[in-house]
């Protein structure tokens, strides 16, 4: 057992090295699909 | 509508793989005997490290469609590949580094296959950096030329426990008469491998979407004026 802080490290580490990464992924995507409402409610009002 | 639905079944299908290989690995499989606790990390560190391969031959592979089509779908692919094939490199150096300590008694050593992988994680980010930087008409094919050169650095990666003396373990499937593994570790790796390929399979289609609305939202300020 003299390895477990080792262990538990490391686990700690990959999971949230992928949470990090999902939770960025899923802000990117929020924006993104605000930034396009955004932007095709300007062209619409521009084209009128 | 049928996006949505491979989504959600790849995430339950992920969700159910993810819950048996950490019940196999931390309740199931047996402590290794020289290690001892510590050789756990093996089940989560070689997955890492064999969905960064399966990333970066996506972008070798992306790379080389793209030049000879030039279609956009395939650079969108091989972009999201090279970021997620960044994020498991990272993950594989890390654990790693903390695996190495307590039965190297260092961190960090620079033999063939610690010292490839940081390259090989050093050339992915400096291909990010390139798509970052580079101005979009040229980005691709900039791209795709360091995806297929970035490539060379992973049969290295692979082989270095073969062809030169290392510090690390050698190959234990494949890697001759002593080595294998006991049936309960060589299942529990099976698993966890299945559960990280299907998530860089979720991750993949997450971040490919992304990349085409990015690429949405460009058309639209360019055709727009904005």
């Amino acid at each position: 057992m003299d390895n477990f802080p080792y262990l538990f490290a490391a686990y700690t580490v990959i999971i949230i090295i992928l949470l990090v990464y999902v939770f960025s992924l899923h802000q990117r995507q929020a924006r993104l699909r605000q930034e396009l409402e955004n932007l095709k409610t300007s062209l619409k009002e521009k084209s009128k | 509508m049928n996006g949505k639905i491979a989504n959600l079944s790849l995430i339950i299908l992920c969700g159910i793989l993810f819950i048996v290989a950490l019940y196999l690995v931390f309740m199931w499989v047996p402590t290794e005997a020289n290690q001892g606790i510590v050789q756990r990390v093996f089940y989560f560190h070689v997955p890492s490290a064999w969905v960064a391969f399966l990333a970066f031959f996506l972008v070798f592979l992306g790379g080389l469609v793209y030049l000879k089509k030039r279609d956009p779908r395939w650079d969108i692919m091989a972009y999201s590949a090279a970021e997620i094939g960044v994020v498991f490199t990272t993950i594989t150096l890390i654990s790693g580094v903390i695996w190495a300590k307590p039965i190297w008694f260092v961190w960090w050593t620079w033999d063939a296959r610690l010292t490839s992988t940081l390259v090989l994680w050093l050339m992915y980010v400096g291909y990010l950096l390139v798509r970052a930087y580079a101005p979009a008409s040229q980005g691709p094919a900039f791209g795709a030329i360091l995806g297929i050169i970035g490539f060379v650095d992973v049969p290295i990666v692979f082989l270095s426990i073969r062809w030169w003396r290392v510090q690390h373990p050698t190959p234990v499937i494949g890697g001759g008469s002593d080595a294998g593994l006991p049936g309960s570790m060589l299942l529990t790796l099976m698993v966890s491998l299945a559960a990280f390929t299907v998530l860089f399979a979720l991750l993949l289609r997450l971040r490919y979407s992304l990349r085409q609305m990015e690429g949405e939202i460009e058309e639209l300020k360019l055709g727009g004026g904005i």
